[in-house]
């Protein structure tokens, strides 16, 4: 456990860097001075000449060496100091908070979804066989063919422009969650559903539980008291997993849907090459990357009392 | 690895493959034309005998166009293949034989690059340099590496303390022959799954790019660029956007069911 800790803690330290770095030479990589782009941002394009340009350069030391700017980029991202978006001009850790409320409900309500989708089927398919089996499987393998975006633009065509039950994109009621949600629960739970039904065929067929059900339990009892905790331990290992899925999925619909979560916020930075926004969006998510993980690891461990899962 | 026996799924993915390959590749000689030429008094045309699959919203031939998304995206899948697994092979075999300080190393950088979602990676690469195709690759294949690079690792560790490895080693044969005779025969068959989920990742990751528009800018065609300009045409012209999203979903699935039936 305390290698486990010691691992995601490196992990965060390693996000921080990793992105930290990238944003940098990003900068770097700008064509122009940088001193005339903050000048121009802070006292607008018309009141920016080679005075007020030498004033922000002076200020902001913009004439140290490469290597002092990479500490001081440092620092600055140490003591949260985020800096102010080049588009809006409000501070970035505002924006992020903002952002990240909308991108956790999505991503929440999406894997509550798929969990409503995924393990009814996987467990009817295990326990029926047959045609069922067949038919989960064909669609199992259809909708993993679609990349996400490609399952949430049928759904707009479907829901919102041919049937018109529900809005196409953007954020106003609770109405405008159900779409992206249900995109996301569904792209997840094309996958976990042959998880679920591949782990349930395994306890369903075990020794253990045959000898549950020949001691005299019925169906409902075998299955709550030797079925339950041994499918869930690899499904919430394999939802683990999934956690790159569905980040990726998140960033994919937030997009698509005009959704104003964090991942939406990242591609509109990396359009708008806002670089305070791209480093603070792609810190938040892999900081919500690594705590996820950790608490799926977390979770495995309590599961199964055993430790098993937990490397 | 018995080349011969193929399952019925790897003989549909293949034939899918070939069919897409051929596409991708003879389009242009079946066809001639220029992918780029605009004309604007022929937009949103349906196939006919002229333009066999019509013509998008700026009267460009739809047929070409296609072709030339699909050689792009094939590009990067092989392009994205060979580099992850050549390097994932390589750094596997060094990490499991050469000592524990290059393996911590390693192990490092891995713990470093999963520390991000890829697609996130990939997003702040596309932001370095903007439409690179070249970027994108290099992002995309440092993050596919790890994959062939665990596995390989996890085999040729248990296989260098094997009788047979030791006698080898102690009958004197050089480590290239170690390689060629006892780690790649293992590793081989274990490799195919890995680079047809690849090939996929690869191709989906650009086409995600390219949907959001920060991949592969236009005029160049790209799939998922494609899907998103020809998105508001649905209506008078669904055909249109109906062909990046078969030809996508059909390489994806191509992939998908090559790699599982050699995982069975």
């Amino acid at each position: 456990m305390r290698a486990l800790l010691l691992k995601r803690g490196l992990q965060l330290i390693a996000v921080a860097w990793g992105v930290g770095t990238l944003t940098f030479l990003l900068m770097r990589a700008l064509p122009g001075d940088m001193a005339y782009r903050i000048a121009a941002g802070r006292y607008g394009m018309d009141a920016t000449d080679t005075t007020s340009a030498d004033i922000v350069r002076a200020e902001l030391g913009l004439d140290q060496s490469a290597i002092a700017a990479y500490g001081q980029w440092f620092i600055d991202l140490l003591s949260l100091n985020l800096g102010r978006s080049l588009v809006s001009g409000s501070l970035v850790i505002d924006e992020l908070w903002h952002m990240l409320g909308h991108s956790v409900s999505l991503a929440i309500a999406g894997s509550i979804l798929s969990l409503f989708i995924a393990v009814p089927i996987g467990l009817a398919s295990a326990w029926k066989g047959g045609w069922l089996d067949r038919l989960v499987l064909s669609v199992s393998t259809a909708m993993r063919a679609l990349p996400v975006f490609v399952i949430g633009l049928l759904m707009i065509i479907l829901f919102a422009l041919e049937w018109q039950l529900l809005p196409v994109a953007g954020y106003d009621t609770a109405f405008h969650l159900i779409l992206p949600a249900l995109t996301l629960g569904l792209s997840m739970a094309a996958v976990s559903a042959r998880v679920v039904h591949v782990e349930a065929k395994r306890v369903f067929g075990s020794t253990f539980y045959e000898f549950a059900r020949t001691k005299g339990l019925t169906h409902v009892q075998a299955f709550r008291r030797h079925g339950v905790r041994n499918i869930a331990v690899p499904v919430v290992a394999f939802f683990g997993i999934q956690l790159i899925t569905m980040i990726e999925g998140v960033v994919m619909i937030e997009s698509l849907f005009s959704w104003p979560g964090i991942g939406h916020g990242l591609v509109h930075a990396i359009f708008s090459r806002d670089i305070p926004v791209i480093q603070g969006a792609a810190l938040m998510m892999g900081i919500l990357f690594v705590v996820m993980n950790t608490l799926v690891d977390i979770a495995c461990y309590y599961l199964d009392p055993r430790g098993g899962q937990l490397q | 690895m018995n080349r011969l026996k193929l399952s019925l799924s790897q003989k549909i993915g293949f034939s899918l493959l070939l069919v897409l390959v051929l596409y991708s590749a003879g389009a242009t000689f079946l066809q001639a034309g220029d992918s780029a030429s605009q004309n604007l008094s022929h937009i949103l045309s349906a196939p006919d005998g002229q333009f066999w699959l019509g013509t998008d919203h700026y009267g460009r031939n739809m047929w070409l166009r296609l072709a030339e998304a699909l050689q792009l995206s094939l590009m990067m899948a092989v392009l994205c293949v060979l580099t992850a697994s050549i390097t994932g092979v390589t750094l596997g075999v060094l990490a499991a034989t050469r000592g524990h300080t290059l393996d911590r190393l390693l192990d490092f950088v891995v713990t470093l690059i999963l520390a991000l979602p890829g697609l996130v990676l990939v997003l702040i690469f596309a932001a370095i340099a903007p439409g690179s195709f070249l970027v994108l690759y290099i992002a995309i294949a440092l993050i596919q590496w790890i994959e062939y690079f665990r596995v390989t690792r996890a085999i040729v560790q248990r296989l260098a303390v094997s009788p047979a490895v030791q006698s080898s080693k102690l009958m004197g044969f050089d480590n290239w022959y170690l390689f060629k005779r006892h780690y790649w025969p293992v590793i081989a068959p274990q490799l195919f799954p890995l680079a047809a989920f690849g090939a996929a990742n690869a191709v989906l990751m650009m086409a995600s790019l390219g949907f959001v528009s920060v991949g592969i800018q236009p005029p160049t065609a790209e799939l998922g660029q494609m899907i998103v300009e020809l998105f508001p045409y649905y209506s008078e012209a669904p055909w249109l956007l109906a062909q990046p999203l078969i030809v996508l979903a059909m390489f994806v699935l191509a992939c998908h069911l090559c790699g599982k039936g050699a995982e069975q």
